[in-house]
């Protein structure tokens, strides 16, 4: 298959079965809410050594949160329900009761999982609730007023590591093209790219020559080692980009790949894109696969 | 089908105990066994028959017509449905409801939503002593649920109550929330001497500022509390509680009682 000069390899990205949440989190100003979004899902690019998975899924106007404020809606995967509860109260706890003026809410409906409920004890006793609608919230005193936060957020099954690989002439066309891709995948919501910028550069393989580490450098794709491993570049390739996400459910991830892969293809080969292609382990490790050439169809 | 109506014949000469006359104590139940269910009437007891004219079949949906401050213990245990109370209801209306709706187009006898674990009671007139209290020995009043009086609670509404909200629109009596244990009440009329005596956790919201606060109450300042345009949207939601919309953006905060332990707190309204 070959699109705008662009040839889309016949293979396939494997993902994996997470959990996940939303949490959406309020402020005065727009500003101080992405300001704790952003501290929130700092340090949460991969599983491997991170805890989680995160990401900003979309800023949220004032008719769009509990309690009129602006807001953004931040989605978080963890391997386990109990890494996930974890997470949650930890990146919760340090980045966004410590922001001024925010508040946090659940964001979807799920098996719940504590938010608030053990946040409650910074209050010092001095914390109080209210059952509101049917839910509860906990009011944290706090230096400017009070942290109102949700008692719990919902926990669904989720999948995460859905990825494709840009090939191209050089880092700058592959990076342009990586851009627009991530410009065009941020508009599908349920789907977050946890990386910086959504963007990763150190695709990994699993397994190394030390024993120590799980993950190492995916030589087949490094245009240095073109010379040195069995490469999957040909001539023509100066680097190559990784995009990975992560969804709240299987449609939400095909569907950013899929907007994705047409942003880059849009551009084609006069941008100085060669290849298209994806990560996977052979089919045998994530029960999800999401093939290129079904996906672009 | 049509509502199950009951059309009280005559004025009954003591207290009648009226919670069969429920949803979830009815539905089921031919015309017949609706007719032949025994009441309390003082110290005998009288069928369904011998006081009510009995009409229509959808036991999920009860009208008790002209009704009168005799009938006690109306909607008392509510599981779900809906009682219409055409006229006054005695006492112990919805007394530990724990679902459905109850509405009343005259006035409620004393402990109306005594107790009452989730649901409406919407009160057309004037609520009598103890609305969403405990009863007499028991340490928890309203646990849930929704109370909305459109008129006037007498003294020691929401007394010992624990959760849930109770709206007043033309104010209470005295002893407003004593002893309460959480939940929120708003009153937008004036209310009488000592709200929140004893008051261990919970807000009372007071749209209209009380001729004094008891001096166990602390000045805390001005705050725009955010859980209170959480509560402005559930009561948009909710519909039908207009009267006490917008709520105050910015309320005074006073923490109480500070005899037992100052956790909970009067809102007046500062936004003026």
């Amino acid at each position: 298959m070959i699109i705008n000069g662009v040839a889309i390899d016949d293979t396939f990205a494997e993902a994996f079965g997470m959990r996940a949440t939303r949490i959406v989190i309020t402020a005065l100003q727009p500003g101080w809410a992405l300001h704790a979004a952003h501290s929130a899902t700092g340090f949460a690019t991969s599983v491997i050594a991170c805890g989680c998975e995160a990401g900003i899924e979309r800023e949220l106007s004032s008719d769009e949160t509990p309690d009129g404020r602006p807001g953004v809606a931040v989605l978080l995967f963890a391997v386990s329900s109990k890494e996930l509860a974890k997470q949650v109260e930890r990146r919760v706890g340090q980045c966004v009761l410590t922001a001024p003026t925010t508040a946090c809410f659940a964001g979807i409906e799920g098996e719940p999982i504590a938010l608030g409920k053990n946040l409650r004890f910074f209050g010092d006793g001095f914390q109080s609730s209210k059952v509101i609608g049917g839910r509860r919230y906990w009011r944290v005193p706090v230096m400017d007023g009070e942290f109102l936060c949700e008692e719990t957020t919902g926990m669904v099954k989720a999948v995460g590591g859905g990825n494709f690989l840009v090939l191209a002439r050089g880092q700058a066309e592959a990076l342009a093209a990586c851009e627009a891709a991530i410009s065009a995948m941020r508009r599908v919501r349920g789907a977050i790219m946890p990386f910086p910028g959504g963007v990763v550069r150190s695709g990994s393989k699993v397994g190394s020559k030390y024993k120590a580490l799980v993950a190492s450098t995916n030589d087949s794709f490094c245009p240095t080692l073109r010379g040195a491993t069995r490469s999957q570049l040909n001539a023509e390739v100066g680097a190559v980009l990784e995009i990975v996400i992560d969804g709240l459910t299987d449609a939400d991830v095909r569907e950013a790949m899929r907007a994705g892969l047409r942003a880059v293809c849009d551009l084609g080969a006069a941008a100085g894109i060669v290849r298209l292609s994806a990560g996977n382990y052979g089919g045998k490790l994530g029960p999800f696969h999401y093939k290129l050439r079904e996906i672009l169809a | 089908m049509s509502a199950l109506t009951f059309r009280l014949r005559a004025v009954p000469p003591v207290s009648v105990d009226a919670s069969v006359l429920s949803p979830h104590r009815l539905t089921g139940l031919t015309r017949a066994q609706i007719e032949a269910l025994q009441m309390a009437l003082g110290n005998r007891s009288v069928s369904v028959a011998d006081l009510f004219e009995v009409s229509g079949d959808d036991a999920q949906h009860v009208i008790v017509e002209s009704a009168n401050e005799r009938l006690t213990h109306l909607g008392a245990g509510l599981q779900g449905g809906t009682l219409v109370v055409e006229g006054d209801a005695g006492a112990y209306l919805g007394l530990g409801m724990s679902a459905g709706r109850i509405g009343v187009s005259g006035n409620a006898g004393i402990f109306a939503g005594c107790e009452m674990e989730g649901g409406s009671i919407e009160i057309a007139g004037n609520a009598g002593d103890w609305l969403g209290a405990a009863l007499p020995g028991d340490k928890q009043g309203m646990r849930g649920g929704l109370i909305h009086v459109h008129g006037r609670a007498a003294d020691r509404a929401a007394d010992r109550m624990r959760r849930g909200l109770i709206v007043i629109e033309r104010g209470a009596g005295a002893y407003l929330g004593a002893r309460m244990l959480a939940g929120t009440v708003i009153v937008k009329g004036g209310i009488g001497a000592n709200p929140g005596f004893a008051l261990r956790r919970g807000t009372l919201l007071l749209q209209s500022p009380p001729q004094h606060l008891p001096a166990t109450y602390n000045d805390c300042g001005r705050h725009a509390l955010l859980f209170l345009r959480l509560l402005e949207r559930e009561l948009r939601a909710r519909g039908g509680l207009e009267a006490f919309l917008p709520l105050p953006r910015t309320v005074r905060r006073y923490c109480g009682d500070m005899a037992t332990g100052g956790k909970g707190e009067i809102l007046l309204d500062a936004t003026r």
